[in-house]
């Protein structure tokens, strides 16, 4: 039987509450943009985009009434906050590794159990991508992965080793899946919050690495 | 004062010849300096080595400089995504050559490269494939890439207001990497949208001084839309 899953929105949102006031949180391309409007700008969290936005706000239900000068990472045209300000690229990436990141929330291809990222490269590609996730994954204080808990061909994208290659080592914090919410810990992956209907058993066949249930799920 | 207006964007790049490293700014079609771009394509020089964020958008921009042989060698942050498939057929065929860096190391090899030091030790790229070939050193308990500064014999930046002296300000997001790599390059050409009077910038605005600038033309910005181009 399919299990019951988290939808994308639901997904956004979860990752949303996890934000905490006085942030500063960069937000990847793709699903990570997809948390910004469920965050208010009352909540006092900042966001910062690579190419030297700090302050951005979500992106434009309306492509056509963008601006080529405010552009998320992803290219795609966004709104900038009041207070919001711009730096240059090499002040944008000493943020960035300079430890002013409180979190980052980045999508990913897999992630290992001692937190090790592969999110830029398929395996024997020729070519990949980095763009600022190296960066960003190494000098973040908390790295969110929000990404689906298998391949679209239901392979496990949570594993014991890497068999991508990496972006940076050790660097995830917690992972946000359609079926699971799961932090990294030094004692391992520690399974925090499922769908309901999903057991752990559940989440634990479809995840290549030993999981800890927490003792908030009873 | 020296003259520093050309009169066209074909006169601001003529100086530009083959075998050169270009830095150009911008980060996607967001403060690319593509009128520069494309007077350098007309110029159908030879053997150039480009320095960008990206690989091109299309047939334009540094996807029109790929598609027209222009180019030797890119060095990058982010070749591949779909609207770079120029760069990617080129690869392909081994017709071009690729230099991957992360962007953040980018930015500052070229800070570096611009600032006079012989590079600097970054965490970024430990234990990946970036860090094939390079040395790994051990401060403080952590280690470090050593990466080497990167120049360019000339950059092309894309500036919002610019004066006689070639003061220049840039407009919200299109500032990326252009005011680091106008400080990397022996010569720095300029395409901006407005010209405005010696002492019309209030100096504390000026983001790039015009010491860093040789050489400036005006396209007017027609509109800001993304549907305009």
């Amino acid at each position: 039987m399919a299990l019951n899953r988290y939808s994308k929105k639901e997904m956004a949102c979860r990752v949303a509450n996890e934000l905490q006031e006085g942030w500063v949180v960069n937000v990847g391309i793709g699903m990570p943009l997809t948390v910004l409007p469920f965050v208010s700008v009352e909540r006092g969290v900042i966001f910062h985009s690579e190419n030297g936005i700090i302050g951005m706000g979500p992106e434009l239900e309306d492509p056509s009434k963008g601006d080529t000068d405010l552009l998320s990472a992803g290219k795609r045209p966004v709104s900038l906050i009041p207070g919001g300000s711009f730096v240059h690229h090499a002040d944008s990436f000493l943020i960035a590794r300079g430890g002013k990141l409180d979190a980052a929330i980045l999508g990913a291809y897999q992630v290992a159990s001692n937190g090790d990222l592969a999110n830029w490269k398929l395996p024997g590609a020729k070519l990949g991508s980095i763009g600022g996730a190296m960066d960003i994954a190494v000098g973040a204080r908390r790295v969110f992965v929000v990404m689906s808990h298998t391949a679209n061909d239901g392979t496990p994208k949570i594993l014991e080793t890497l068999s991508y290659p990496v972006t940076a080592r050790g660097c995830v914090t917690k992972i946000f899946t359609d079926i699971a919410v799961i932090s990294v810990t030094d004692d391992g992956l520690v399974l925090e919050e499922m769908p309901q209907g999903v057991t752990i058993a559940d989440v634990q066949n479809v995840t290549a690495a030993p999981l800890i249930a927490s003792p908030s799920l009873g | 004062m020296k003259q520093k207006r050309c009169s066209s964007t074909s006169e601001t790049v003529q100086v530009i010849g083959d075998g050169s490293t270009v830095l150009i700014g911008g980060f996607g079609r967001g403060g690319l300096p593509i009128e520069l771009i494309d007077a350098l394509c007309d110029r159908r020089v030879r053997g150039l080595t480009i320095v960008n964020n990206n690989t091109g958008h299309g047939e334009t921009g540094i996807g029109r400089l790929i598609h027209e042989g222009c180019v030797a060698k890119v060095i990058c942050s982010f070749p591949v995504s779909k609207e770079s498939y120029v760069f990617r057929d080129w690869y392909d065929r081994g017709a071009i050559e690729l230099e991957l860096v992360p962007q953040g190391t980018l930015a500052e090899r070229l800070r570096s490269g611009g600032a006079g030091l012989g590079g600097f030790l970054t965490p970024t790229g430990v234990g990946t494939e970036v860090a094939a070939g390079k040395q790994c050193i051990h401060v403080n308990g952590r280690d470090y890439l050593l990466e080497l500064p990167l120049r360019g014999d000339f950059a092309l930046i894309k500036a919002d207001k610019v004066d006689p002296r070639g003061n220049l300000t840039y407009r919200k997001a299109a500032r990326n990497f252009n005011p680091v790599m106008a400080m990397a390059a022996d010569q720095v050409l300029v395409v901006a949208s407005e010209e405005v009077p010696l002492g019309a910038i209030d100096p504390e605005h000026v983001i790039t001084p015009g010491l860093f600038v040789d050489r400036y033309c005006i396209v007017p910005r027609e509109q800001t839309s993304l549907g305009g181009r």
